[in-house]
Formats: structure tokens, C-alpha cells, sequence
């Protein structure tokens, strides 16, 4: 166990700058509510609806974030800094998250070992928008009728009205578990693929196969919701 | 290379790679070259962009002050237990 600084005098000259997260795993351990006060503000929001990739009742999930503060306070002695804070603490996250849902029978885990290889006849966009193979001119072009349309000319009011966000939500809630959880970190919280990866425990093309399948599937939900108002 | 273009249907597979910046240069090029004259492929380039836009809207509101309540008393039962 470490000797605890009494005050900022203990912090190492600046010549061996301590990365944030190691800072804020010292203020945590000394007590400094602040710093587990920063930690809600940056993750809190984020928890909860990454619980809610796994259990479907926000309660349930608010409750398994709790337990994974609790994890991770409980756990400080053991962060080594070899991953980022966050990563750490949305591993623990996941990992309750998980066992949670396969109580309630919710989960079937497959993202750690599921082969994106297992769906691969499934195309981005319907096959019978392109044109056939034996075209004469234009062999697995758009069709004249399946072309998709620009969106420009739709308002900025009605992308971003409550009832779009609902078409995205529904398609994403929709999906695959572990497409679901890669477009839920990468596109809704805007992680990058590498704390994605780390998190979920996949490799980048793996991560790249799925993010690719969820996003053609939303694209396309959102594609027949906003050409349906016109 | 105008011998080897690519197809629309081969473009839409494409697009997450294009998009994540892990096409080789050579496919890279090519996936430009086919976008640069075809309207329906830059309509979907567009249109996913679009749709990862609109998917980061989904996150929202700020932590409730209840749960923030709850957590602080977390933190304050573990910090008055001796820690670790």
C-alpha cells in the first residue's frame, strides 16, 4: 500500500507529469469528493445507457451502475493504469451489466466470440437495388428507381425532431446484441474504435464489421421513415 | 486502373472503411474516382454521414440530482469504511 500525500506538496515535480487518470485515482483514494463528483459528471449519463444495452429497465440499470461505482471504489487499489480510466470502468460495467442480463435470461453473450463471418450474406443495402450482373451498361449499378436520394433539402427541424430520434432508437434497439453495443459506443456516445474495442473485448476489423452492418441498418430505417414524408 | 472500377454494390460495403479511414490507398482512390461520377453512391456517402450525425443526437440529459445524491453517499460510506 502507498503512502497517501496529505496535500498537493506530495504531487511529483512537473518534470514527470502523472497522466490525468493516475491523478484522479490518487485524489479518489485520498477521499477528494470532488474528484468522484468529476467522475459522475463525465460518465454517469454514459452508464446508464450503456447498462441499458444489456438490461431493458432503466431502474435495473441504474442499479447496476451504482454497484459498479461501488466496484470501482472498491477496486482503486487495484487500477494499474495499463488501460484508461474510462475503459476500466466501463469494463466493469459491462461485465455487471452482463451478468445481470443473463440472470433475467436477457443476454446470450456472443460479442466476445461472435464470428461477424456468420452473417456475412447479409448485404448493407437490398440486393434488388442494383442493377443484375448481366446488365448490358450498368452491371451492379443502382437501379434507375432504387437510386437513393439526397437529403439535403430536408429540414434541419424535421432530422432532428423526436419522432426521427424514435426511428434511430427503434432501429437501433432492433439490432443484434453485438451489433447493437458497437453502434450504441461508437455512434450514440461517440467513443473512438480503440475503447471500443478494449471494452468490449473485440478486434478492430471485427468492431469495423459490425459498426458497418448496424449503421447500414439504421441508415436504412431512416431512409424509408424520411422518404415516406415526402 | 479505369479497367477496375468499382461497382455501386461493391461501393456500399465499402463505405464504413472509407468512412474509418482503413482503405488501402489504391481502394481508396478508386472508391473516390466512382463516387466522383456517381450521383446514388454520393447520395449513400451522404446519407450515412448523415445518419451518424443524427445517431449522436440520441444521447441526453444531464445526471438527476437524485441519483447524483445516491452516488455521493456511495462514495462517502466507502470513503468513512477505510477504503481499500
Amino acid at each position: 500500500m502507498t503512502t497517501l500525500p496529505l496535500d498537493g506538496g506530495a504531487t511529483p515535480p512537473h518534470s514527470t507529469p502523472l497522466p490525468e487518470d493516475v491523478q484522479l485515482v490518487q485524489r479518489l483514494r485520498d477521499g477528494d469528493e470532488s474528484a468522484f463528483e468529476l467522475l459522475l459528471e463525465r460518465y454517469q449519463t454514459s452508464m446508464v445507457n450503456v447498462a441499458l444495452m444489456y438490461v431493458r429497465e432503466r431502474a435495473v440499470a441504474e442499479d447496476v451502475v451504482q454497484e459498479t461505482w461501488v466496484g470501482v471504489l472498491q477496486g482503486l487499489s487495484r487500477f494499474e493504469g495499463r488501460s484508461s480510466l474510462k475503459t476500466w470502468i466501463f469494463s466493469i460495467l459491462v461485465n455487471r451489466a452482463k451478468t445481470r442480463a443473463q440472470r433475467e435470461g436477457r443476454y446470450v453473450p456472443i460479442s466476445e466470440f461472435g464470428n461477424p463471418d456468420a452473417e456475412s450474406s447479409e448485404p448493407a443495402v437490398s440486393a434488388e437495388r442494383f442493377n443484375p450482373g448481366d446488365h448490358p451498361r450498368w452491371p451492379h449499378h443502382w437501379t434507375s428507381a432504387a437510386m437513393p436520394r439526397s437529403w439535403d433539402e430536408i429540414p434541419e427541424e424535421h432530422l432532428l425532431s423526436q419522432e426521427t430520434r424514435d426511428v434511430i432508437r427503434r432501429a437501433i434497439e432492433s439490432l443484434p446484441p453485438n451489433q447493437r453495443e458497437v453502434i450504441t459506443l461508437r455512434d450514440v456516445q461517440e467513443w473512438a474504435s480503440d475503447e471500443v474495442c478494449n471494452v468490449l473485448g473485440i478486434s478492430e476489423t471485427n468492431q469495423r464489421v459490425l459498426l458497418h452492418r448496424a449503421r447500414a441498418k439504421v441508415r436504412q430505417a431512416l431512409e424509408q421513415y424520411l422518404q415516406r414524408q415526402d | 486502373m479505369a479497367s477496375n472500377e468499382l461497382t455501386c454494390k461493391e461501393l456500399v460495403e465499402l463505405v464504413t472503411d472509407y468512412l474509418e479511414g482503413v482503405l488501402p490507398p489504391a481502394e481508396r482512390r478508386r472508391f473516390e474516382e466512382h463516387l466522383a461520377g456517381c450521383q446514388g453512391c454520393w447520395n449513400y456517402l451522404q446519407q450515412m454521414r448523415a445518419t451518424i450525425r443524427l445517431t449522436g443526437q440520441l444521447t441526453e440529459e444531464a445526471i438527476e440530482p437524485q441519483a447524483r445524491e445516491a452516488l455521493l453517499h456511495v462514495f462517502r460510506a466507502w470513503k468513512n469504511s477505510g477504503k481499500v
